[in-house]
């Protein structure tokens, strides 16, 4: 029997940069004719204004650029590869179906601007969304607007600070854990806010007495994630959230943790008045390489009056678009959203149901448990006890035999294995952050287990095979120092 | 549930390996208020073969793209996307990857990132791009954040010939950081930005000027003297390209003085799907790059000294200076900016100088037509790319009413944004308008019209 996992051998093309193939007269395209009588171009456009030279765009045919990005797709490792553990990050399978029902003719080629009585199927995928993900973040309002996670924040802290001046003082702090993600104190500075870190305690929660210390009528809010970025709950999120509130202050949400809380428990419960949901984490939608994702912003009925413009609003059957919202804090992106991303997310909520979205916190927390518990013998893990979507390990053990976190992430590739996230949270050293997903079955659980256990036992008996990894990829460690003191974000010509 | 590979038998052995009773004992942290006692209200689950047919249901609710012709642009184009790139853009190794931060991994996408990066360098005359940004509107605003960095001025002048939408993105991003935005008007009768005006309005506390070429309206704007006047100030110039594939045919912003250049990347490779998700461009002068916003991809070795590439910079993002870093943008659109990279190359300076003399030798056919009609004239005479506005004799609103009724989706009704232009439509004529579709718009317009002064 031949065991999944990587090769003995393989087949890797090189290939240069598209510019420097091709040859001169060479083309790829096709498009429509000429078919209206021309006119000189010098009475359309003044000679000032022309372009006088074309860009030295690649001259190729269509099957040299098929060749081209065929090759360098495959010097990728995609989720449809294997097992991709990155925290907070939730590498969850992307179905397939969402791709096929996304490319549908009305919904990709629908012009945003086009007459809102050729949009009403949009308007009412839009309008349910919104319902649907109100209802499991336990809040009122959806906007579907922000393009990204960090874009959702940023109308949630725009938000806030649109609340509290409405209310005679914007107020000027934030409170921010500190092992909170960082796009957190990175939005509260692009909406005009200072933020102030505080401590997590012995047990790597959030402590109430310190919020209490730092709560007063100068802090407009307190952004929270959880589950947190080391995987607990953070379990007096009630008192937290009642303490924020005693002072006029308002709860945050990072929602990028919400995957083990789906049916389970809702931010809205908790005291959260506001949080963003990553589309690409939580609700399946493909990470692209780096985007595009979608990060709605979920709030409670008080806030509802500052959320982006436009609102989709319903009334009697039909659908249409609202600009006019005279709170809002404006528009963040051209056009409603990312739409072809919400269409995903969309099919997603259809495939599983109440039932289904409660499976998939089941089963993301199971695997993370059993995944802790499976490398607790070989890994120092600080906190090891009930987590929910992801832990955090670290290179504590191995630091003793000159082995660090980047060697073990390194040396996972040539196991077959994307790393996890690295050296993230900033409070652990050398931290290791581990999210499987509900995706996984046991035996690629019990797979990756087993490339952990072998790699612990390489950095005591072989600890070079681990600092010089990787061995089998394409290229081996790239000089980061070369590539911010040499720069070279281009080409420049042959 | 097919998504999820777990068997009861699994289940069972894997509670037994971490030691707990049952499913419920790992939420044992969750307090047990917080616990919800029920379903969660959502429609039930849906199989397979339902949920197509759901879609497609709802997808019919809306009009069907091939039956009718459609003449809006106003930041967003219908143009021919060639197959490949949806085929190349579909590859699982592109579409499920994670952000390149492992970049043993990921050299594909870092590669195309880079070649992205160097066309869209080659297609504005810059001498740097990033790796992209969430849309056109949201990378003019953060240029307009790097200009105040770059110079620690605090005023923004920005064309109101811009993007109304731009306009209030702008207005969103900059109203908590004490900045100010102040608009330069067009001139009456022209459509472009008043160069009096800017120059009254220039000083040495505007950190930059935001300028559209083509703009709003479709007209070109002679960005080198706007770019000359800025610069007597210590001003930057940003420029916004909302239509890019008028660089085919239109000179670059490089070559007439911009300092930072924006942009919408849709038309090249993305389909309009109802405003995005679409892809921003930026690119500036490398003795910017330091302050520029986004990712960043570089070329480098590796230990045995071959090529490759890695996120460069780093240092400047929000996951290593929080609330210091240059942005808070977190990923790029990496798949749509993969998507105008396929179509880039398959196009090559030929296909875009082809693509650009479509557009406009149609457009510019067409707004010879409409305006001969009887009633109709241009507002705004002057240099075009593909789109143009018209005044007609009745309202924008009731002569889209009457074109809809005959399966055309007309120009943009301006009263949208500028109240007292409701006789005005910005019409759009791309590659994708066959002369036939020009003709029957004229005609029908003419019909609609026949009899009013």
């Amino acid at each position: 029997m031949i065991s999944s996992g990587v090769g003995q051998s393989g087949l890797i093309f090189e290939e240069a940069l598209i510019f420097e193939k091709g040859s001169p007269g060479r083309v790829g395209y096709s498009l429509p004719p000429m078919d209206v009588p021309e006119t000189k171009i010098h009475n359309l456009v003044p000679p000032s204004l022309q372009r006088k030279e074309l860009p030295d765009l690649p001259e190729v045919s269509e099957i040299d650029v098929v060749r081209h990005f065929l090759r360098l797709s495959q010097w990728n490792y995609s989720i449809a590869t294997g097992l991709y553990p990155l925290g907070s990050c939730t590498m969850k399978y992307n179905p397939r179906v969402n791709e096929q029902v996304a490319r549908l003719p009305e919904f990709a080629h629908a012009h945003p601007l086009q007459p809102e009585e050729l949009c009403q199927g949009i308007l009412l995928l839009i309008y349910e969304l919104e319902q649907h993900l109100a209802e499991i973040a336990g809040l009122d309002r959806v906007s579907l607007q922000p393009a990204a996670g960090a874009q959702g924040e940023l109308a949630g802290m725009m938000m806030i600070r649109a609340y509290h001046a409405a209310q005679g003082n914007p107020r000027r702090l934030v409170l921010v854990p500190d092992s909170a993600h960082g796009t957190n104190p990175s939005s509260c500075s692009l909406s005009g806010y200072s933020t102030k870190a505080l401590p997590s305690n012995a047990r790597g929660l959030i402590d109430p007495a310190e919020v209490r210390k730092s709560m007063n009528e100068e802090v407009a809010a307190m952004m929270i994630t959880n589950p947190n970025t080391l995987g607990l709950f953070e379990e007096e999120i009630i008192e937290i959230c009642q303490i924020v509130h005693s002072h006029g202050g308002l709860v945050y949400g990072d929602g990028a943790n919400l995957n083990a809380l789906l049916g389970i428990a809702r931010p809205g419960d908790m005291g959260f008045d506001l949080l963003h949901l990553n589309l690409h984490k939580t609700f399946s939608t493909p990470h692209g390489g780096g985007g595009p994702g979608a990060g709605p912003i979920a709030v409670r009925a008080a806030l509802a009056p500052f959320l982006p413009v436009p609102v989709v609003e319903k009334e009697g059957n039909r659908f249409r678009l609202n600009y006019d919202l005279p709170a809002s804090i404006g528009k963040l992106r051209a056009f409603h959203s990312n739409f072809a991303i919400l269409v995903r997310a969309y099919a997603y909520l259809l495939s599983l149901g109440a039932a289904g979205l409660r499976r998939i916190a089941e089963m993301a927390t199971l695997n993370a448990n059993y995944l802790r518990t499976q490398l607790a013998p070989f890994y120092h893990i600080p906190f090891n006890r009930l987590c929910k979507h992801e832990f955090v390990a670290t290179d504590q053990v191995q630091q003793g035999f000159g082995v660090k976190t980047l060697d073990i992430a390194k040396r996972l590739m040539d196991k077959g294995f994307h790393p996890p996230t690295i050296y993230f949270p900033h409070i652990v050293p050398g931290a290791l952050m581990i999210e499987p997903t509900e995706s996984e079955s046991k035996e690629s659980l019990d797979q990756f287990i087993a490339a952990m256990e072998e790699i612990a036992e390489e950095a005591q008996r072989d600890p070079s095979s681990l600092t010089s990894a990787p061995h089998l990829t394409k290229v081996s460690r790239l000089d980061e120092v070369r590539a911010a003191r040499e720069l070279d974000l281009r080409w420049k010509g042959k | 549930m097919r998504y999820i590979p777990h068997t009861e038998s699994d289940v069972q052995a894997m509670l037994r390996a971490v030691g707990l009773p049952n499913l419920e004992a790992l939420f044992a942290d969750i307090p047990e208020a917080l616990k919800l006692k029920g379903d969660l209200n959502l429609p039930r689950a849906l199989s397979e073969p339902e949920v197509i047919s759901r879609l497609q249901e709802i997808a019919r609710m809306n009009g069907h793209p091939s039956d009718h012709s459609l003449f809006l642009g106003a930041g967003a184009y219908r143009h021919f996307v060639p197959a490949v790139v949806e085929e190349i853009v579909g590859r699982e190794e592109f579409y499920t990857a994670y952000t390149p931060y492992q970049a043993e991994l990921s050299q594909g996408t870092l590669q195309s990132i880079y070649e992205y990066q160097t066309l869209i360098c080659q297609l504005t005359a810059m001498e740097v791009a990033n790796a992209s940004m969430y849309d056109g509107a949201s990378a003019t605003a953060e240029a307009a954040l790097m200009a105040s960095r770059v110079l620690q001025r605090k005023r923004i002048l920005a064309s109101s010939a811009l993007h109304p939408e731009y306009l209030s993105v702008l207005r969103t991003y900059l109203v908590n950081l004490k900045m100010e935005l102040q608009l330069i008007p067009w001139g009456r009768g022209e459509g472009t930005t008043s160069l009096p005006e800017a120059e009254k309005q220039l000083n040495s506390e505007v950190a930059a000027l935001i300028l559209q070429s083509p703009n709003f309206f479709g007209r070109l704007e002679e960005g080198s003297q706007l770019a000359e006047l800025a610069h007597s100030q210590g001003a930057l110039l940003i420029a916004a390209i909302v239509e890019p594939t008028s660089l085919g045919v239109i000179q670059p912003p490089g070559e007439w003085g911009a300092d930072i250049v924006v942009g919408e990347g849709q038309s090249f490779g993305n389909p309009l799907n109802f405003g995005g998700p679409y892809l921003g461009f930026f690119a500036t002068r490398e003795k910017f790059v330091r302050q520029m916003p986004g990712r960043l991809v570089g070329r480098t070795v590796d230990t045995h000294g071959r090529p490759g590439f890695v996120l460069a910079l780093a240092t400047r993002e929000q996951h290593i200076r929080r609330e210091k870093a240059t942005s808070n943008i977190c990923t790029n659109e990496a798949l749509c900016a993969l998507a105008a990279t396929v179509h880039l190359c398959l196009l090559g300076p030929q296909g875009l100088a082809e693509l650009a003399r479509l557009n406009l030798q149609k457009a510019h056919y067409a707004k010879e037509k409409i305006s001969g009609l009887p009633g109709f004239d241009l507002p705004f005479p002057g240099a075009t790319y593909n789109e143009f506005v018209v005044r007609m004799p009745r309202s924008a609103v009731e002569i889209n009413r009457k074109l809809l009724k005959r399966r055309i989706i007309g120009g943009l009704d301006l009263s949208r944004f500028f109240p007292e232009m409701d006789d005005c439509s910005l019409f759009c004529v791309t590659e994708m308008n066959p002369k036939h579709e020009i003709d029957r718009l004229v005609e029908s317009l003419e019909e609609l019209t026949k009899g009013v002064k």
